[in-house]
């Protein structure tokens, strides 16, 4: 059975409507969330806990449980003061194929406002900074206008929504850097540094954002939760699977008729999703190749394995992906597949902080490599050894750049040896004829 | 080799932008700005503020703008902090231009995605209209670089150029855009394509018909 | 105390330990490059990668993961060996392969691990990564090229210096390591970072091309450049002195020494004193030992003799003097050069009596009349951490650039008296209060209205842990300043002392400060190792040794008494300076008990034993009331940080450094 419309969150996703308050209102949102945040802080997450949501960002962390981390008695500082707590909303939407925080942020912002003073307060939170990214320069200005409205109406600020908790929402811009992604780094870059990941521990719940306890939650995890609340837990987990609860923006890029952003439920089968919205495989079923079902970090599914496969966590798990962020790269036969998920290891070594040395020094290696399998000048040996390259970046590093490098040739390999074999042998025949 | 240098401190750079200071309306910007951040915690607000002077200086020069020595050291001095983080910054995020930058700043992503929609076209395009990588053309209009992931996949592929996206590009309304910017008009922003209007399926509302002509409320239906 | 197991051997360790401690104290070497215990944690090289449970099925950085109860650990295990193996490749294969000309070489961290813990063999096949050079001073050579980004040079300039002026631009393979626009690096104690260096990256541009270390032949020295001792490594080839480089001492330098220390020796061979001198017609000119001793012999001068020591010379020099003014019936000896004529009936009161180690424990720190980055930079590093930790400091004085903010209440000693009311404050409530008089607030009252503080703020106590504190403290100049007060170099008036009476001969130890003019009508025998500007004075010149050519006890500004070791011979016909004045006790035909060094080092213990063991001299805590009132501007006697004592003003590398540190000259770089 298909999502309806009317259990969609993102009504206003494809902007057919303005994004102002007034319009935003008339849609349901910011609908009474004073008597939201009067159920109390543990109701909330109790009800977080229960729709079964988790987190949007790629990792799929249970979001309940991720703000249920924040003290309930705030640390001091060196002064003996209580410390602020604080909620970074990520915003930073970089990773290839993932484009659905840009929809929500520059079609329905008020969503994500409301958003953040219902989590904000479920957690405790002083205030809390959205990074968006640089390159959204249009979206970080509707955010900004949006921001405006809420604190005209009185719905964030002081006495937030008339609830009593005051609560301030700010929006700061990236710069390009993809690895401000990563939460740590996200709040090194918050703080006016390189956005190079941090040691961990200490978590950011204990010491994140000037050294305050911190939650870094994705843009689509606290839009979402207003209307979790509104219609309650049951409802967002009749959607799904079990471990895989409620709707989702999916991104669908690359080699299908209709290219689209399209809020299902999760674990729609990847040919329901392509056949319903996309349009179905350019070229038809039989030329898909391979898809990389959740942005580029997960490794690529061969065509015969995704066609049938649940798009949730568990379901791509089990074909050797991953959910990721939900965007759906979908590569058709013409696609030259070395070069694709070369292009993908030259963007970790564009995005590499270049802090740690596996990663600074592994992702170019890797690039480098692929270059050359790309047109066949290598050694069959060097399959091998560019395997255990990735072995030595995966795992080994500060955080998942490392790994989200790693992955995608490690699919590659896995799953296109033989085209692999297949250039050296050309490459090699060519340069003897 | 790094794809980025500082453009060096030169005494002429220095009796160009040694008097950089904000103008009357960014003082006021800035001071917003550093109001977002804790007391004490003005430093969060160099990123910003590097956007700011940015803009700042590509007004006076009516290009995108980038980032002299001297105009890094004001910002330094604004914050009260080292200018080496401050040009450590500038350094590491991508969208500060460290070096002098033309009126448009062509943005062509090729990351797999839009390359997979044919972002080559766009790559070739730029190039035959003669731009290249690092190198601002004698009109002083355009400059190029090739990005990575812009965010805009499902409307792939697009170039930004300065503030504003283009997608659903193909060569021919790439080279339209192009053509409309230097001709000094301001093309229609977003995807390129007639019958789109954002990220929908084109052609085929799968969903969401009824917010097409009006505002719908779907409550009602819950 | 958390109980884990490495390797399968259970061990307690201590709270907030690393799980890189915990190997430690097991017993286990972990190869690392970023960490270092006296920086902040990176945790960026992975390097020290272990496997521990519980945990990720992955290797963990051992120096940032705190050791738990009941984790086990290891560090011999197949995924252990495997990381390193991976981690050690990716380090080489953009590391470029010229250890043959490399300067670290042999003393290389990439080096020993990479063979320690190694594959053994590259894979790698592409292009290696070239990085431009980058100007970073006269001090610091850099091939940029060999960085492996450890950002330890990054990481002490802003944590440890308090100069924050490293930084690393770019990002991923590109991340480059540079100081602010190529400026040179300028502090006191910037080239501490080529220790720093694990790689060949940062080396000593002094010392570049010099020598191997395995050539060199390495003596545990004092250094004299100031007041604060600190522990160095003399490493010399044949006679030549060709670096200096620190110990580790946490009381002391920790494991810093400023860039005077380390980089001065380069005069220990030029405008060397290595023959005799006699001034004949006005002119000084050169004789042999027999002749200069004959001409002294003639003199006769009985009783009317007088000795001042100089900045640098050791407490054996000064005792040997004193021994043969005592001979002659004389008592006049004193070394402070310029004039000083504080009391030094209580030693207490002018030591530094809260020790460098104690005062980062300080919470409220008054300091007058020194700038402590000039005067002794390894305290400056000690005042930093201070703050760091929250102590509040307050400055007598004109303004200097602190690496540690501070408030600056004004110029004049007056002051000291008068204390603005938030600053009497400040003292009263803190728990371990500290006063710090430079030299510059020690006379017209400085030293007394100083005391009267110790006194109103009850700078002596006792601490609620059982512990005492003492947080009065003067802090000197001059490597010889607490020894010679120790052997009773101080006359009640000072040099003015010296110069009423008129004495027949004057011995200069190594005296270059002392305005030579006041003893027109004294022969001036200059017994040192540099034509400066006691030479100059001289009417003989008896040429003797320099600090890294003799034995030699040295009582630093806190009273810690330290010996030095002898690295090389002095040149030409030098002599040490004990035999000098042993030599000069026979031409005047009188006796002082010692005929080789030990008997000396003896006699002199016998006379102030607490010479004879290494440690802090105990002063006792008991201070002088003090009192009075002190006026006058304070001006500070270091003009020129590079160019304090003769050996500096010899010396190339700090003339240099002068120039363009501190006189921005622009240096033509030859090229390279």
């Amino acid at each position: 059975m298909a999502l309806l419309d009317k259990d969609r969150i993102f009504t206003n996703l494809y902007g057919y409507q303005p994004w102002n308050l007034k319009e935003a209102q008339a849609r349901g949102a910011w609908d009474n969330t004073k008597a939201l945040i009067e159920r109390g802080r543990d109701a909330i997450i109790d009800e977080m806990k229960a729709s079964g949501l988790r987190g949007r960002g790629g990792a799929g962390f249970p979001t309940g449980m991720k703000w249920s981390f924040m003290p309930k008695q705030p640390p001091l500082d060196q002064a003996g003061n209580p410390k602020p707590s604080f909620l970074v909303i990520n915003a930073d939407e970089s990773e290839p194929g993932s484009c659905k925080d840009r929809e929500i942020m520059r079609h329905d912002p008020h969503l994500l406002f409301e958003g953040a003073l219902v989590a904000g307060f479920a957690m405790g939170a002083r205030a809390a900074y959205i990074y968006i990214r640089g390159e959204y320069i249009r979206e970080a200005e509707t955010l900004f206008a949006a921001r405006e409205e809420a604190y005209a109406a009185g719905l964030l600020g002081k006495n937030a929504c008339g609830s009593g908790y005051d609560f301030d929402v700010f929006v700061h811009r990236g710069a390009g850097a993809y690895i401000c992604g990563e939460e740590t780094a996200m709040i090194e870059s918050l703080e006016g540094k390189k956005g190079q990941p941090r040691l961990k521990p200490p978590f950011p719940a204990g010491a994140g954002l000037y050294g305050c306890p911190t939650t870094v939650n994705n843009v689509e995890s606290i839009a979402v939760a207003p209307t979790i609340l509104r219609r309650g837990a049951a409802w967002f987990s009749s959607f799904g699977r079990e471990n895989n609860k409620g709707t989702k923006l999916f991104q669908i890029s690359g080699h299908v008729n209709r290219p689209c952003v399209v809020e299902e439920e999760m674990s729609i089968p990847f040919s329901e999703l392509i056949e319903r919205h996309c349009g179905g495989i350019r070229g038809g079923k039989d030329n898909l190749l391979a898809v990389i079902p959740g942005g580029s970090s997960v490794p690529l599914v061969p065509a015969a394995d995704i066609w049938d496969a649940p798009m949730d966590f568990d379901g791509l798990k089990a074909v050797g992906s991953g959910l990721g962020t939900a965007a759906v790269i979908v590569m058709d036969k013409s696609t030259d597949i070395v070069r694709a998920i070369s292009r993908i290891s030259y963007f970790y070594k564009h995005e590499s902080c270049g802090q740690c040395t596996p990663c600074r020094e592994g992702t170019g290696w890797m690039w480098r490599v692929m270059e050359r399998l790309r047109t066949g000048d290598a050694e069959v040996e060097e399959i091998d050894m560019l395997q255990q390259v990735t072995k030595q970046v995966e795992g080994h590093t500060i955080c998942a750049l490392g790994d989200a490098a790693a992955w995608p040739i490690q699919g590659l390999i896995r799953h296109f040896r033989p085209e692999l074999e297949r250039r050296i042998a050309e490459n090699v025949r060519e340069a003897a004829e | 080799m790094a794809d980025r240098y500082i453009e060096p401190d030169t005494p002429e750079l220095r009796a160009r932008w040694g008097n950089f200071a904000w103008t009357a309306e960014n003082a006021e910007k800035a001071k917003d700005v550093v109001s977002r951040y804790p007391a004490g915690r003005q430093r969060s607000a160099v990123m910003p503020l590097l956007d700011l002077a940015q803009r700042q200086v590509g007004a006076e020069l009516n290009t995108q703008g980038w980032l002299p020595i001297p105009v890094m050291e004001y910002i330094a001095a604004y914050l009260d902090m080292p200018v080496i983080r401050v040009v450590e910054v500038a350094s590491f995020y991508t969208m500060y231009n460290i070096a002098p930058i033309g009126r448009f700043h062509v943005q062509v992503c090729g990351t797999t995605p839009c390359m997979l929609r044919g972002s080559d076209d766009l790559l070739e395009t730029c190039k035959s209209r003669g731009m290249k990588k690092g190198h601002i053309s004698e009109d002083g209009l355009w400059s190029f670089t090739e990005v990575e992931c812009m965010g805009n996949c499902a409307s792939a592929p697009m170039v930004q150029i300065n503030d504003d996206n283009y997608e659903d590009l193909t060569s021919a309304r790439l080279n339209a855009v192009l053509d409309a910017l230097a001709r000094g008009e301001t093309p229609k922003a977003g995807t390129q394509d007639p019958a789109r209007h954002t990220v929908e399926p084109v052609g085929e509302p799968t969903n969401l018909a009824a917010m097409i002509t009006e505002n719908h409320d779907y409550r009602s239906e819950w | 105390m958390p109980k884990v197991k490495v390797d399968g051997v259970e061990i307690d360790v201590p709270n907030g330990a690393t799980v890189l401690q915990a190997c430690e104290l097991a017993g286990k070497e972990i190869p690392r490059f970023c960490y270092h215990e006296r920086l902040s944690i990176a945790g960026n090289c992975r390097m020290c990668l272990v496997e521990v449970k519980p945990g990720p099925p992955k290797p963990q950085a051992s120096c940032a993961l705190p050791a738990s109860e009941g984790q086990e650990i290891r560090t011999d295990s197949e995924m252990v060996k495997k990381a390193r193996e991976g981690v050690m490749e990716f380090l080489l294969i953009n590391h470029p392969l010229d250890c043959p000309i490399c300067d670290q070489g042999g003393e290389c961290d990439l080096q020993d691990q990479s063979v320690a813990y190694g594959r053994g063999a590259s894979r790698y096949d592409e292009n290696k990564r070239a990085v431009t050079e980058k100007y970073m001073g006269p001090l610091i050579k850099t091939t940029m090229t060999r960085c492996i980004h450890c950002t330890r040079c990054v990481r002490f300039s802003e944590e440890i210096a308090g100069v924050d002026e490293i930084g690393a631009l770019y990002r991923g393979e590109n991340m480059q390591i540079t100081t602010y626009l190529e400026h040179a690096a300028k502090h006191e104690m910037s080239a501490n970072v080529i220790d720093l260096c694990p790689v060949g990256a940062l080396t000593s541009r002094p010392y570049a091309f010099e020598a191997r270390p395995w050539e060199l032949k390495k003596t545990l020295g004092i250094d004299v450049s100031d007041a604060t001792g600190a522990n160095i490594r003399i490493d010399a080839r044949g006679r030549e002195v060709l670096r200096v480089l620190p110990r580790n001492n946490d009381d002391v330098n920790e494991e810093w020494i400023s860039d005077k220390a380390r980089y001065m020796v380069d005069g220990l061979t030029k405008r060397r004193l290595d023959k005799p001198f006699l001034r004949r017609d006005g002119k000084l000119v050169a004789v042999s030992w027999n002749e200069a001793f004959a001409a002294i012999a003639t003199l006769n001068p009985g009783n009317s003799i007088a000795a001042v020591a100089g900045d640098m010379v050791d407490c054996e020099t000064m005792f040997a003097a004193k021994k043969l003014v005592g001979a002659l019936g004389s008592k006049l000896i004193e070394g402070r050069q310029t004039g000083m004529d504080y009391a030094t009936d209580s030693l207490a009161a002018v030591n530094f009596n809260t020790t460098f180690s104690g005062i980062e424990t300080a919470d409220a720190i008054l300091i007058a009349g020194s700038n402590v980055r000039w005067e002794a930079p390894l305290l400056n590093v000690r005042l930093r951490k201070a703050v760091k930790r929250g102590a509040k400091v307050f400055l007598i004085g004109p303004e200097w650039e602190t690496t540690f903010g501070g408030e600056f209440l004004g110029e004049d000693l007056s002051v000291l008296g008068n204390l603005p009311q938030n600053v009497a404050d400040v003292l009263s409530n803190a728990k371990r209060p500290a006063v710090i008089l430079g030299g510059a607030a020690l006379g017209r009252g400085g030293l007394e209205a100083g005391l009267a503080l110790a006194a109103q703020f009850n700078l002596v106590r006792d601490l609620e842990d059982g512990t005492k504190w003492n947080g009065f403290n003067v802090l000197h100049m001059a490597a010889a300043r607490m020894g010679g007060l120790m052997l009773g170099y101080a006359q009640k008036g000072g040099i003015a002392d010296l110069v009423a009476a008129k004495p027949k001969v004057l011995l200069a130890l190594g005296a270059d400060e002392v305005d030579f003019t006041q003893f027109a009508g004294s022969m001036i025998v200059y017994i040192g190792h540099h034509g400066d500007k006691g030479a100059h004075a001289a009417d003989v010149i008896l040429p003797a040794s320099a600090y890294t050519e003799k034995a030699g006890t040295y009582v630093n500004t806190e009273g810690r008494v330290q010996w030095s070791d002898k690295a090389v011979f002095a040149p030409g016909d030098a002599r040490e300076d004990w035999t000098i004045l042993r030599a000069l006790a026979d031409a005047f035909g009188v006796t002082v008990g010692f005929d080789t060094f030990d008997q000396l080092r003896n006699a002199m213990i016998e006379e102030v034993p607490a010479l004879g063991s290494e440690g802090l001299a105990d002063y006792g805590s008991v201070l002088p009331l003090g009192g009075g009132s002190a006026a006058g501007q304070i001006a500070y006697p270091i003009k020129d940080f590079y160019m304090t004592n003769p050996i500096a003003r010899a010396s190339a590398v700090m003339q240099r450094c002068s120039a363009e540190l501190l006189h921005g000259e622009e240096i033509a770089e030859a090229a390279e």
